[in-house]
């Protein structure tokens, strides 16, 4: 990451942080992974500091990969969708 | 894809030329099927964008696991409408509450997988816990009390990082975390091994009613063992009385065993209060934290505590892994359960799991982290799910409405059967009481120790919110439980008794 990340890659990055939350078949996961998204990023919207923001970007950056890697586990292992979960809207499948 | 993904990511691109002609006859095969073509176009359309894109995983490689609930409840359903002939379970099949034909959700567009409401007895394990455990599965398989090599090395520094997570929730030094099979074990350490060391001077266990089995079992076995074991009576808020407590130590008691968050009504004890009493009459202050730890703030010296059992599967973490907390400094002093190689200061020979341990310390770290968020969205759920479920009448919180974990919500419906309740839930995981005891119709042994008559405790149900329960299951829950005590008391003749204004304690049952 360079000095101070740009607003662009920082948008890029909540992008990419809900799409690939959106990725998991599980509801539960799915539905935590974008509340959790949403609220670090709204909660630290205002940060000023460039070290916190470079520090809270190399996590979110960590956090992006885990996603991506857990939600190809999450779509190998499927379940049943559950009894809130509207079954065509989130996925491709059925 | 995902072949092809991973290894570009790790920046193999000498490779690249070869995967391409593999990848391409994969596409090949896969295009020969409908309803992968738009994947496969916008795969090949965009080869340079392909790396952005987030992976799509084939249908035929996805292992599809179904739910048996349905067959379960279709043969309840079969056999009721054999039985139609019975004139008022018709009439309220048709009475237009659509609530209870199957016990669970019927209209289509729905799934199928209850919504799971019982975290006391399990939580899902996190997917940054798997994350975490997914590379001692595959490649980090070393021992780690090999010294000799860095197979060994590897897992050895993930178990001490583990062990530092783990401790720095509780205040502790990671040298005073023990490892063990879960919160069972650690329980039984203490209160077997404490007793055990100083079986020349001391005779005596305190502990209280509402413990889990483990505990009142362990303790069980040490009075065959010629201990002598005082369980101290909690009041109707199921909290225990401290000077019942001060009352109850005696010069030669060694441990005092008691729980911090209630397994099934949440109540927590309080811990700095016992803690004192038990520092100031020297006595060694144990706590069942499995309920606790990492949901409320626990601090060992604060709260001058002695031993702590952990479980890592309450806490999103792997199940088979826990932890005992034992006070370095002053010394607390047991007899090990298991004798070898002298593994964890001697106390637990065995040769650690890493996999579990790192699991369990990421679900640590992550409990740290995610704390105050946890709180907060729990707190929420919990108050709206309390105030819907009491709106309805004559429904009770069982256990103290002050001093309780919001993530633990005990309700008793008056005049439902509450087993019978949990049949018509087929919707939604839920359970009477603990686990352990769920196989057994006989109320719970906690709720009657609050001082609830048999129809109270039997009528009682736990509901559990956890870091993954949703706003909208909440609603869910509040709307399913609202719809199926209203037609289960519709069935009950002691409702209409109720409507009437009988009072049923006025009532002399006759025996046959």
């Amino acid at each position: 990451m360079a000095a101070a990340p740009s607003k662009t890659q920082i948008l890029s990055l909540y992008r990419q942080l809900i799409k690939n939350s959106k990725q998991f078949t599980n509801y539960n996961f799915r539905e935590y992974f974008l509340r959790k998204s949403r609220l670090e990023f709204k909660q630290n919207m205002l940060q000023q500091d460039p070290v916190k923001v470079n520090e809270l970007v190399s996590k979110a950056n960590e956090e992006l990969a885990v996603l991506k890697r857990q939600a190809i586990v999450s779509q190998l292992y499927t379940f049943d969708k559950t009894v809130v979960e509207p079954l065509d809207t989130h996925h491709k499948k059925h | 894809m995902l072949l092809r993904n991973s290894l570009v990511s790790n920046s193999l691109r000498a490779t690249q030329v070869s995967l391409r002609s593999i990848y391409s006859s994969y596409n090949n095969t896969l295009s020969n099927r409908s309803y992968h073509v738009s994947m496969v176009n916008r795969a090949a359309a965009g080869a340079a964008t392909a790396n952005k894109q987030a992976i799509e995983i084939p249908d035929d490689i996805a292992l599809e696991t179904h739910t048996d609930v349905q067959a379960a409840t279709k043969d309840q359903a079969d056999q009721r409408s054999a039985a139609s002939s019975d004139a008022e379970i018709t009439d309220a099949l048709t009475s237009g509450t659509t609530a209870l034909n199957y016990a669970y959700r019927q209209d289509t567009g729905f799934g199928t997988r209850p919504i799971y409401m019982d975290m006391q007895a399990t939580t899902p394990t996190d997917p940054r816990v798997l994350d975490t455990m997914l590379k001692f599965f595959t490649g980090l398989y070393g021992n780690p009390h090999s010294n000799t090599h860095s197979y060994g090395w590897e897992t050895n520094n993930a178990i001490e990082d583990a062990r530092k997570d783990i401790a720095s929730l509780i205040n502790a030094d990671p040298r005073e975390i023990i490892f063990t099979s879960g919160a069972t074990e650690s329980n039984n350490m203490v209160i077997k091994g404490i007793p055990r060391f100083y079986k020349k001077t001391k005779k005596h266990i305190i502990t209280t009613r509402t413990e889990h089995k483990c505990v009142l079992e362990a303790a069980r076995s040490m009075i065959n063992e010629g201990f002598e074991v005082t369980f101290l009576n909690v009041d109707k808020d199921g909290l225990i009385d401290l000077n019942e407590l001060e009352a109850a130590i005696r010069p030669d008691t060694c441990v005092v065993s008691v729980m911090a968050v209630n397994n099934e009504i949440g109540v927590i004890q309080p811990l700095k209060e016992i803690g004192e009493l038990c520092k100031k009459h020297k006595v060694y202050f144990h706590t069942d934290c499995a309920q606790a730890y990492g949901k409320i703030k626990l601090d060992v010296n604060d709260m001058k505590i002695d031993l702590l059992s952990i479980s890592s599967h309450k806490i999103y973490g792997p199940k088979g892994i826990g932890a005992l907390y034992v006070r370095r400094r002053p010394r607390v002093r047991l007899e090990p359960l298991l004798s070898g190689g002298g593994q964890e200061r001697g106390l637990r020979s065995g040769t650690l799991a890493p996999p579990l341990i790192a699991g369990f310390g990421e679900a640590a770290r992550l409990l740290k982290q995610e704390f105050a968020n946890d709180e907060a969205h729990i707190n929420r759920l919990s108050k709206k799910l309390v105030d819907g479920l009491l709106s309805l009448e004559h429904t009770t919180l069982n256990g103290s409405a002050l001093h309780r974990y919001p993530g633990c919500v005990n309700v008793s419906f008056a005049y439902v059967e509450g087993e019978s309740l949990l049949m018509a839930l087929r919707d939604i995981a839920l359970s009477s009481g603990s686990a352990c005891t769920s196989a057994s119709l006989e109320p719970s042994y906690v709720l009657h120790s609050l001082g609830a008559d048999d129809a109270m405790a039997h009528s009682s149900i736990r509901f559990g919110i956890g870091r993954f329960t949703t706003e909208e299951e909440i609603d869910y829950v509040i709307k399913a439980i609202s719809e199926r005590v209203k037609f289960l008391r519709e069935l009950s003749p002691l409702w209409e008794m109720v409507q009437e204004g009988i009072d049923l304690d006025s009532i002399e049952w006759s025996g046959h």
